[in-house]
C-alpha cells in the first residue's frame, strides 16, 4: 500500500459527476484501480462505461467529485505534465510537417521548452530515431495529410513520447484503423513499450488488443463505470499474432467477453 | 484548355461577352446614354477623363487600404478575443452582430460631423463595414480547435497562449484569408459610400458630380475602375492566402490540374 512503484496510478474510490453535483449524470463511481510503475494496462468495457473519463482523471484535465487520484506518489490537483496522450484522432497538425509535429510537445512542455531553440539539432535527432522505430523514416518532411492513417497514427505515438513521460494515455488510438494496419501497430506499440518501459494505459473496446498487449486488463461496469474485474496477462513477451489464436489466450479474451456481457446486460435490466 | 488558363481566359470572356450584349442592347433599343450609356460610350468616357479618374481611384484606393489595414488590426484582435474566451464571445458576439446590422450609410453623416468632409469618415466607414467577416472568422477557426487536440497540449502543461499560438492562430488562418478577400470588397464599398455622402475626393465624389450633371457615361467609367480594383484587390489576398496556407487546400489545386 506504502510501496509508491506498486501504486504509480491509483484511484481510490473516485467518482466523477458531469453537469452539476445533484442531478449531473454520474460518470464512474467506487472506482479503485491500482496500476505499477512500468505496467501497460488496459481498460475495457461496454460502451459509455466512463473509459474516457477515467483518462481525464488520472491527467488531470478533470477532478474527481470524489475520491483520490494519485499519479507518481502525488495527489492529483491540475493537469499532468508528465504524460503523453494519444487518441483514436490523430490530432496532428495539418501546417507542420511529421517531423515538426512529433516536436510539438519539447515546444511546451519543460524543461524542454526553455531550450527548445538551442537544443534543436538534439531534439530533431531523437525525432527521427523515434519515428525510425515505428516505420516513418523518409516521412519526417511529409505533411500529415499526405501520411495514412495508420501512418498518422504512428506519428501520433510518436508525438507522446518525444518528451519521454513516466505515463502514456492511450485512448483507443487504433480504433478507426483497419483489422491489418492495427495489428501492425500492436507490434509497434509493444516494441516501444518493452524498450522504454514507460507506464501505459490504453482505453479500448477490443478485447483481442487489451490481452495482446497488457499485464492487467481491468473491465469496467455499465454507467456509472467501476472496475468489476482485474485479470491479470501473464503471457510471455513479445507476444506476436499467432499467439493471438492460441487457446490460453483465446480463453482469456473469451472470460473477458462473458465479463462485459455480464455488464450489458445488467446496464439494460437497469434500463428496463 | 487546362484548369489554370481557363481561369486567366473565361473571366475575361465572360466580361467581353457582357459588354458585347450590353452594347447591342443599349443600341438596339436605342436608349440615350443619359439613361444607360453604351460600353463604347463608358470607354470614351474613360479615356476622355483618364487623368480625374485615375487621381480619385488612387484616393479611394487609399482610404480603402487605410480602412482596412485597421479593420485587419482590430478585426483579428476581437476575433482572437472572441474565439479564445467564452466569456468574451457570450459578452461580445450579441454587440457585433447588431452592430454588422447597421447600414453603414447611416453613420456616415455622424462621422461627417465628427471628423469632417474628407478622408478620415472613408476611412472609418471602409474599416467598420469590413472587420466582422474577419472577427467572425478568426473566432471560428481558434474556437473549433479538437477538444483532444486541447487535451494533449494541456497535459504536456500549455497555457491558454501556448494553445492560441501554436494551434489557435494557424488553424485560424485559412479562415482568416479567406476573410480577407471578402473584407477587401467590402472596404471599397464602405469608402465609396462615405465619398458619395461627403467628400470632395475620391470615386464617390467623382460619380455623385458626374450623376449631377448628367454625364452617365463617365459615372459608369469610374464605377469600372472601382470593380476593377476589387478584382485586383482580391487576386493579391487569393496570392498571399494560396502562399500562406497550401496545407489547408492539401494540393487540391494539383490533384485538379492533373484531372482536368
Amino acid at each position: 500500500m506504502s510501496d509508491p512503484a506498486a501504486r504509480f496510478v491509483a484511484l481510490e474510490g473516485v467518482s466523477l459527476r458531469y453537469g452539476g453535483a445533484a442531478q449531473g449524470t454520474l460518470a464512474v463511481q467506487g472506482l479503485d484501480i491500482a496500476i505499477r510503475r512500468g505496467e501497460f494496462a488496459a481498460v475495457v468495457g461496454p460502451s459509455g462505461c466512463g473509459k474516457s473519463t477515467l483518462m481525464k482523471l488520472v491527467t488531470g484535465l478533470a477532478p474527481a467529485s470524489e475520491g483520490a487520484v494519485i499519479v507518481g506518489g502525488h495527489e492529483v490537483a491540475g493537469p499532468l505534465k508528465i504524460v503523453g496522450m494519444a487518441f483514436q484522432n490523430p490530432t496532428l497538425l495539418p501546417w507542420r510537417t511529421t517531423l515538426d509535429n512529433v516536436l510539438l510537445p519539447l515546444e511546451i512542455v519543460e524543461p524542454y521548452k526553455a531550450t527548445f531553440r538551442r537544443d534543436r539539432e538534439k531534439h530533431v535527432a531523437r525525432a527521427r530515431a523515434l519515428l525510425a522505430t515505428v516505420g516513418l523514416a523518409g516521412f519526417e518532411g511529409k505533411y500529415p495529410w499526405e501520411l495514412s492513417g495508420g501512418m498518422q497514427q504512428r506519428a501520433s505515438l510518436c508525438r507522446s513520447l518525444i518528451h519521454e513521460p513516466a505515463l502514456l494515455m492511450l485512448d483507443e488510438p487504433f480504433a478507426a484503423l483497419d483489422a491489418f494496419t492495427r495489428e501492425e501497430l500492436w507490434a509497434v506499440l509493444q516494441a516501444l513499450w518493452m524498450e522504454r518501459r514507460f507506464t501505459c494505459i490504453l482505453v479500448t473496446h477490443d478485447l483481442r488488443e487489451a490481452v495482446y498487449l497488457a499485464d492487467t486488463v481491468h473491465v469496467m461496469s455499465a454507467r456509472p463505470g467501476r472496475v468489476i474485474e482485474t485479470r491479470v496477462i501473464d503471457l510471455p513477451r513479445p507476444r506476436d499474432l499467432d499467439a493471438s489464436f492460441a487457446p490460453d489466450f483465446v480463453e482469456i479474451v473469451q472470460g473477458l467477453r462473458a465479463r462485459i456481457a455480464e455488464a450489458r446486460a445488467e446496464q439494460l435490466r437497469a434500463a428496463a | 484548355m487546362s484548369p489554370r488558363m481557363q481561369g486567366t481566359v473565361l473571366p475575361w470572356l465572360v466580361v467581353a461577352a457582357m459588354f458585347v450584349v450590353w452594347e447591342i442592347g443599349v443600341t438596339a433599343a436605342g436608349l440615350p446614354p443619359f439613361v444607360l450609356p453604351a460600353p463604347s460610350a463608358v470607354f470614351a468616357a474613360f479615356a476622355e477623363f483618364y487623368g480625374p479618374i485615375m487621381g480619385h481611384a488612387m484616393h479611394t484606393l487609399g482610404t480603402t487600404l487605410a480602412g482596412f489595414a485597421l479593420s485587419v488590426v482590430g478585426g483579428v484582435a476581437l476575433g482572437v478575443a472572441v474565439g479564445s474566451s467564452a466569456v468574451a464571445y457570450r459578452a461580445l458576439f450579441p454587440v457585433l452582430i447588431g452592430f454588422n446590422s447597421i447600414p453603414k450609410v447611416a453613420i456616415v453623416p455622424v462621422l461627417i460631423i465628427w471628423f469632417g468632409i474628407g478622408a478620415v469618415p472613408a476611412i472609418i466607414t471602409a474599416c467598420l463595414i469590413s472587420f466582422f467577416p474577419i472577427t467572425v472568422n478568426v473566432a471560428t477557426g481558434i474556437a473549433t480547435v479538437e477538444p483532444e487536440l486541447r487535451d494533449v497540449l494541456r497535459s504536456l502543461g500549455a497555457t491558454k497562449l501556448d494553445i492560441l499560438r501554436k494551434v489557435g492562430l494557424p488553424r485560424a488562418a485559412p479562415y482568416f484569408f479567406a476573410s480577407l478577400k471578402v473584407a477587401i470588397t467590402l472596404a471599397f464599398v464602405g469608402s465609396i459610400i462615405s465619398e458619395t455622402v461627403g467628400s470632395n475626393e475620391g470615386v464617390g465624389y467623382l460619380m455623385i458630380q458626374a450623376s449631377s450633371r448628367f454625364q452617365i457615361p463617365l459615372v459608369f467609367a469610374a464605377l469600372l475602375v472601382v470593380a476593377a480594383m476589387g478584382v485586383a484587390m482580391y487576386l493579391v489576398f487569393a496570392v498571399i492566402e494560396r502562399r500562406m496556407t497550401f496545407w489547408a487546400t492539401r494540393g487540391i489545386d494539383a490533384a485538379y490540374a492533373t484531372g482536368g
